[in-house]
């Protein structure tokens, strides 16, 4: 098996590029994840591969094999389908035989049936597609592609038309199917979550461009941008500015207060830098026992605003002295009270965990807009100056 | 009363089925009868002299195979240049594309006196000899707008994505029409092919005006309906009523077969 190289692939619709200059390796045999916001251009970029839609420019390679001109039914390159796209004339081992007979198999009988095995549909082999549930002919497509043993396998948001419970299985089906075979998998996304628990490396797409690549873990604990930041689960970002070093930490300082960012975690180029941390790694105290948090760690002071308990932990927004909002998850590990709405709390986090946005960059790149109007509309209901 | 009000939708279904099935019934019925004048409009006697001697009138038999084979003909002609047409209507874009679509649909909102006179006074301006190919010709002409809106729908309703499927698993774009798209269609096809058949077959307005002395079958029909219609014209009639519902039984029995055969499996 080879690698599969995007080498400066771009696609332009009219003026708006929907992939822009993307250069990419994809390592044989990984799972590959392509996680992105609707209209990122990464189903584009999978299209692309799978030879139905041609690029503006750029080349795409199979290892050391040019595939750029080779047409859809020339390419050892098979796609799972978002809608699955089942042919409805015909029945599931039909359906899996399909490949195989364009080119020009002879015994299809037993791989078929090896391969329906393996996705554990024997018994439906002739049935039609509509009389399958969501989750069979989804296995159903997946079969249909795998069979014909492609260099790489692409799957466009193949777990989007399942409902919550499915698609968790769908998932651990998938990671299977994928360790047996062992074929490189290429899986299209919007879903984050999906990403991280299914691939071995994702890339973050954004406007056409990977913002990031990298183990899921990585990515998370250290992202790079503040897209990534804000799309990869939930951030806390502060905007602030650089006031000198401290031996390997930053100092930022921000609204009155100064935070501890190490060099090593931060990729702004200016003096003005986004502190950044993630919500679980926040601990919450009531202000009072402010003095019990260790004095080498990041503090904020601010006021509860909301409490959502979630069984396995609780969600605090917390509202600082300019007005912004925070996020803290705490593991429901504490005995008797927690804090409650309207509690003065002070926040405090280890600057290990804290990592160093560019500052000129929008704080609010990478949110849902869904989640902006929310919150619009929430401070303009908030009755002011209490 | 309360019966009534309970299956006042079934009663009036009823009413309504009965109400388009008597006429048909009654063709059905005389073809059994004797007539006693030229007429056959009331009944006087059974007999099944009309059903043992189909071609017993001079003309009825002719004009009927005529017809048929007018009828197959231009549908098969109509059919193969209706199903080109709606294809490239619906999967290009080329200049003039709307233009055709209108055009299209131009020969159904025609009245059909106006098509079948000006059609003839194309052929005599032509010196086309009138007769069975300027039926035929007339007829493909009015079929094929039938045929591509029947097949354009079907193919708007078929999903891209299938199509793209095929290309992604080894079909070069030839395999891909055999094996995806034609058979997806076919149904479509087959059915702009059944509606083009009854249409040709039924057509008087436009046949007449461009059959010169050639009689198809409502041309016989309306020829003999001047001097009594023949008994036989009721048997081919009901003839032709109990093949077209035959065909539809017998697909509905197929389907019916292939949903027991599914669920069972």
């Amino acid at each position: 098996m080879e690698d599969l190289h995007l080498l400066n692939l771009t696609k332009k619709f009219g003026d708006v590029a929907a992939v822009d200059d993307l250069t990419l390796t994809i390592p044989a045999g990984s799972f590959f994840a392509l996680l992105g916001a609707s209209g990122c251009g990464k189903t584009t970029t999978l299209r692309m591969v799978a030879g139905l839609e041609d690029p503006t420019a750029g080349t795409i390679r199979i290892g050391a094999k040019d595939i750029t001109n080779l047409r859809a039914f020339q390419r050892p390159v098979n796609t799972v389908f978002q809608s699955y796209a089942l042919f409805p004339h015909l029945d599931i081992f039909e359906n899996v035989a399909f490949g195989l007979r364009r080119r020009g198999v002879k015994d299809v009988k037993t791989p078929v049936n090896q391969m329906l095995e393996l996705v554990e549909l024997s018994a439906l082999a002739r049935r039609k597609p509509t009389q399958l549930s969501g989750g069979q002919q989804q296995r159903v497509a997946v079969a249909r592609a795998l069979i014909n043993e492609p260099d790489v396998l692409l799957l466009d948001e193949p777990l989007g038309a399942l409902d919550l419970k499915l698609r968790r299985q769908m998932q651990i089906e998938l990671k299977r199917i994928q360790n047996e075979v062992g074929t490189t998998f290429v899986h299209v996304t919007h879903d984050q979550e999906e990403a991280m628990t299914m691939a071995d490396t994702v890339a973050i797409m954004n406007a056409g461009r990977i913002e990031q690549m990298g183990n899921p873990a990585t990515i998370y604990e250290l992202p790079k941008t503040v897209f990534v930041a804000n799309f990869l689960g939930q951030s806390n970002l502060i905007t602030g500015t650089a006031q000198g070093r401290n031996g390997d930490d930053i100092l930022v300082s921000a609204h009155g207060q100064t935070y501890a960012v190490p060099a090593a975690r931060s990729t702004a180029a200016g003096d003005s830098i986004i502190v950044g941390v993630r919500p679980e790694k926040m601990t919450v105290l009531d202000a009072p026992d402010g003095h019990k948090a260790p004095a080498s760690h990041n503090k904020i002071l601010g006021r509860v605003t909301d409490v959502s308990y979630a069984g396995v932990s609780t969600q605090y927004l917390v509202r600082t002295p300019w007005e912004q909002e925070l996020t803290v998850f705490e593991q429901n590990v504490i005995v008797g009270d927690r804090c409650s709405v309207g509690d003065e709390v002070l926040l405090h986090w280890a600057p290990e965990h804290t990592f160093g946005l560019d500052g000129k960059q929008d704080v609010h790149a990478g949110v849902a807009p869904e989640v902006l109007d929310l919150e619009a509309a929430a401070l303009a209901l908030e009755p002011r100056g209490e | 009363m309360r019966f009534i009000r309970r299956n006042l939708l079934g009663v009036i279904a009823i009413l309504v089925l009965v109400y388009l099935f008597i006429p048909i019934a009654v063709v059905a019925v005389l073809s059994f009868n004797k007539p006693s004048g030229k007429f056959n409009i009331s009944w006087t006697q059974f007999s099944t002299d009309a059903w043992t001697n189909l071609c017993g009138v001079p003309g009825v038999c002719s004009s009927f195979i005529t017809s048929i084979q007018i009828g197959i003909i231009s549908t098969l002609v109509a059919t193969a240049l209706g199903t080109m047409i709606a294809f490239a209507l619906v999967r290009y874009r080329f200049r003039g594309r709307s233009t055709t679509n209108l055009l299209i649909f131009l020969p159904m909102a025609t009245p059909e006196v106006v098509m079948g006179s000006s059609l003839l006074a194309l052929f005599l301006n032509l010196r086309f000899p009138l007769g069975q190919w300027t039926v035929v010709i007339a007829h493909i002409m009015f079929i094929i707008s039938f045929v591509v809106v029947t097949v354009k729908a079907r193919l708007q309703g078929l999903d891209p994505k299938l199509e793209e499927a095929a290309r992604d698993l080894y079909a070069n774009p030839r395999a891909t029409f055999r094996y995806v798209t034609l058979p997806l269609v076919a149904p479509g096809i087959a059915g702009a092919a059944l509606l083009g058949f009854s249409l040709s077959f039924d057509d008087f307005i436009i046949s007449y005006f461009n059959a010169g002395t050639l009689v198809t079958f409502p041309i016989f029909i309306w020829g003999a309906a001047q001097r009594g219609i023949p008994v036989q014209v009721n048997a081919l009639a009901t003839l032709v009523f109990v093949v077209a519902l035959l065909i539809v039984l017998g697909s509905q029995l197929v389907n019916y077969r292939r949903r027991r055969k599914l669920l069972s499996a």
